[in-house]
C-alpha cells in the first residue's frame, strides 16, 4: 500500500488560522463578538478588531471577568469568542467556565492559543499541558485541537455554527499547512493514511509528526494508519474502533499530559469495546521548561522519531 | 410576547413580603437546609424589584430582548428568588414544595440546567454575577435594547476578586444600563464581615472605581427601596454604572433570626418555624 502525499506551500501558525477565520466570521455573521484579555496581537484578532471595532471587547488582564462577560453576552443572541493563551483560558478560569458557561449552557467559544509545550521560551508557567483534560471533563463542552492553519480556520467557522460551549485549542509554532483540501466536521476524525499494522491517532501539532513517522515506518516495512482526531470531545469512537480492530495496535500522539488527554479518551473507548495495546506519545506527568519548540519536542518525546519508537514497541505487544 | 410592567401598589407589596417570608421559612424547614438569613433580608427588595420596577414577560425567554433582566449573584439566597419568581407568575407556586429535592427545577442554588423560568445563569460559586450582568448589558447596547440589567450581590461576596475586575471594567467602559445592588447586611458565614475580612469604606471604593453609588439606609423599607430604584433608573444612561448599597438586616421579619450570622445557612426546627410563621401573616395563601 502506497502512502498519500501531503504537500504544503508554507509553514504558518495555527493561531493565524483562527485570526483569519474570526475575521471572515465577523463579516459573515453580525452576532459574532470577540473578547480579548490584552493579547490581541498574539491571538491574531487584529483583523476582526479593525473591521468590527463595535463588536470587539478589550477586557484587560482579567480573564475571569472575560469569561463571565462572554457568558452574559450570549443572553440576547450574541456568539462570543474569547481569546487568550490556553493557560489563562482554562486553568485560571476553570470555575467561571464551569458555572457561568458549561453548567449554564452558554454559547461561548473559548479560543486558546499558545497551548502546549511549543509555546517555547516562556517556560512552564505558560505551557499548559492539562487543558484538554480540564475541558473535556465539563459536561456539554466540545473540545477541539487543530493541526494546521486551514484546519483552525475551518474549525473557527464550524464552532460558530455549533450551538453550545466549545474549547478550541491551537498554538504558536509555524506548522506545515496541508489540510486545505480536507473537510472539517466537528466530531469526525480524518483518515490521513490507510494502514494495517498500527494506528497512529494524532491531534494538534503532532499530526504532521505522525505523517512523518508513517513515512519512516513505511520505509521499514510497517504499514501505519494515520488518523487525525481534531475533536477530542465528542470523540469519533467508531473511526478509532474500526481502525484498532484492523491494525491491533494504537499510538496516541498529542502535545499534552498523558493523564487526561486524547490518549486517555482513546484508552477508554478501547477498554470499553475492543481492548487493544496502546502507546502514548505525550508528556509524562511533568511540567515543561524554556527552550525552542523543536528542542522541547525532542526532549519531551513529542516528535516523529518518538512516534516511530512507540509504534514499534506497541506492535511488539500485539498478542 | 406579553410584556408587563407590574406597578403593584404599596399595599400589594406589603402583602407579598410576609408571604414570601413564609415561603422561605417553609422551604428551608421542609428540607432542613438552605439559606434563610440572607433570603429574609432581601425579601422587600426582590418583591419590589419584580412587582414595581422591572419590565419583563413571565412568558420566559432566555434572550430577554426588550425586557429588564435580573441576575442573582449570591445564589445561596435562592429561597427568596424562587418565591419571588413564583409569586410573580414565572412558575406555579406549588412548585416551591420541590425546593432542594430530587428531580426538582428548584436546585439548592439557581441554575438554567433544569429550565426553571426566570433564571438566566447558574450562581452559587460566588463573585461571578457582575461579569455576567455586564455581558448582558453589553449585548443590550449592541441590540439597541434600552431595557436595564439589575443584579444582587452579597456584601461578603465582594471579597471575591472577580467582582473588582468587573467593577473596574463597568466603569471604564461606561456600562450605564446596569444597576447592581449590594445586600449590605455586614454578615457572612463565619461572622460579621468586619471580623472575617473588613470591606472598608465600600461607597468610597466604588466611587473611586468610577461608579455612581446610592445608599439605602432603610434597606428593608419598601418605600425607601422604591425611591432608591427610581433614583437609580433616572441615573442610567449617563456613562456610569450604578450601585445601590442596600443596608439590610439579615433574617429580617423573624425576630430570633435578625442581627446575626447564625441563620446564614441553617434551617429552623419545627418550633422555630412555628414562631417565625406566627410573625408573618399568611396573606396570599401558602403553597
Amino acid at each position: 500500500m502506497g502512502l498519500k502525499e501531503y504537500t504544503f506551500t508554507e509553514k504558518i501558525d495555527t493561531r493565524s488560522g483562527f485570526g483569519v477565520g474570526l475575521a471572515e466570521l465577523g463579516d459573515a455573521n453580525p452576532n459574532v463578538v470577540a473578547l480579548c484579555a490584552d493579547l490581541t496581537g498574539s491571538l491574531k484578532m487584529n483583523a476582526f478588531k479593525d473591521a468590527h471595532p463595535e463588536r470587539f471587547f478589550q477586557i484587560g488582564i482579567a480573564e475571569a471577568n472575560m469569561m463571565g462577560i462572554a457568558a452574559g453576552m450570549t443572553i440576547g443572541g450574541k456568539i462570543p469568542f474569547t481569546g487568550t493563551f490556553a493557560n489563562f483560558s482554562t486553568g485560571r478560569v476553570y470555575d467561571q467556565i464551569r458555572q457561568s458557561i458549561a453548567y449554564s449552557h452558554k454559547n461561548v467559544k473559548i479560543c486558546a492559543s499558545h497551548a502546549g509545550i511549543t509555546l517555547g521560551e516562556d517556560g512552564a508557567t505558560h505551557q499548559i499541558l492539562e487543558d484538554i483534560g480540564m475541558m473535556k471533563m465539563l459536561p456539554g463542552m466540545t473540545v477541539i485541537n487543530t493541526c494546521d492553519f486551514e484546519q483552525t480556520r475551518k474549525a473557527t467557522h464550524a464552532i460558530a455554527a455549533h450551538n453550545g460551549p466549545v474549547y478550541l485549542r491551537f498554538g504558536r509554532p509555524k506548522m506545515p499547512n496541508f489540510t486545505t483540501a480536507l473537510p472539517f466536521e466537528i466530531g469526525k476524525g480524518i483518515v490521513l493514511q490507510e494502514g494495517t499494522d498500527v494506528t497512529l491517532v494524532a491531534t494538534g501539532h503532532l499530526v504532521w509528526e505522525a505523517l512523518e513517522a508513517a513515512k519512516t515506518l513505511h520505509a521499514a516495512g510497517i504499514s501505519a494508519e494515520v488518523i487525525n482526531i481534531h475533536t477530542i470531545k465528542p470523540l469519533d469512537d467508531a473511526l478509532i474502533l474500526a481502525s484498532a480492530k484492523k491494525t491491533g495496535a494504537v499510538v496516541s500522539c498529542e502535545e499534552h499530559n498523558f493523564l487526561g488527554g486524547l490518549g486517555e479518551s482513546i484508552a477508554r473507548v478501547l477498554a470499553q469495546h475492543h481492548p487493544t495495546p496502546q502507546a502514548f506519545v505525550a508528556t509524562q506527568d511533568t511540567f515543561g521548561e524554556s527552550g525552542t519548540p523543536a528542542e522541547l519536542m525532542e526532549k519531551y518525546g513529542l516528535n516523529a522519531a518518538s512516534i516511530v519508537r512507540k509504534a514499534q514497541e506497541v506492535i511488539a505487544r500485539k498478542a | 410576547m406579553q410584556k408587563t410592567t407590574p406597578m403593584a401598589s404599596l399595599e400589594t407589596l406589603q402583602k407579598l413580603v410576609p408571604q414570601v417570608r413564609r415561603d422561605i421559612l417553609r422551604m428551608v424547614h421542609q428540607v432542613n437546609s438552605g439559606h434563610p438569613g440572607g433570603s429574609l433580608g432581601c425579601a422587600e427588595f426582590l418583591v419590589t424589584l419584580y412587582n414595581h420596577v422591572m419590565d419583563y414577560s413571565t412568558d420566559f425567554s432566555m434572550d430577554g430582548k426588550n425586557e429588564d433582566l435580573f441576575f442573582l449573584s449570591n445564589g445561596h439566597i435562592s429561597p427568596v428568588f424562587y418565591s419571588t419568581l413564583a409569586r410573580s407568575g414565572f412558575f406555579p407556586v406549588a412548585e416551591l414544595a420541590t425546593f432542594r429535592k430530587l428531580n426538582s427545577r428548584l436546585q439548592g442554588h439557581p441554575t438554567t440546567h433544569e429550565g426553571l423560568p426566570g433564571v438566566r445563569i447558574a450562581s452559587g460559586s460566588l463573585g461571578q454575577g457582575m461579569s455576567v450582568a455586564i455581558g448582558a448589558a453589553e449585548t443590550k447596547k449592541l441590540n439597541n435594547d434600552s431595557n436595564l440589567v439589575y443584579t444582587l450581590h452579597g456584601d461578603g461576596e465582594l471579597q471575591e476578586g472577580q467582582n473588582w475586575e468587573a467593577i473596574m471594567y463597568a466603569a471604564a467602559k461606561g456600562i450605564d444600563n446596569l444597576i447592581a445592588t449590594i445586600d449590605y447586611n455586614k454578615q457572612q458565614i463565619d461572622g460579621s464581615t468586619d471580623d472575617v475580612l473588613p470591606l472598608g469604606d465600600l461607597r468610597a471604593k466604588l466611587e473611586a472605581f468610577g461608579w455612581e453609588v446610592i445608599d439605602v439606609e432603610q434597606g428593608n423599607n419598601i418605600e425607601a427601596i422604591i425611591k432608591a430604584l427610581e433614583t437609580a433608573k433616572s441615573a442610567t444612561g449617563k456613562q456610569k454604572p450604578i450601585a445601590i448599597l442596600l443596608h439590610t438586616v439579615m433574617g429580617n421579619g423573624v425576630d430570633f433570626m435578625m442581627h446575626t450570622h447564625a441563620w446564614h445557612g441553617k434551617a429552623p426546627n419545627d418550633e422555630q418555624l412555628a414562631i417565625g410563621l406566627a410573625q408573618n401573616e399568611e396573606t396570599l395563601g401558602d403553597y
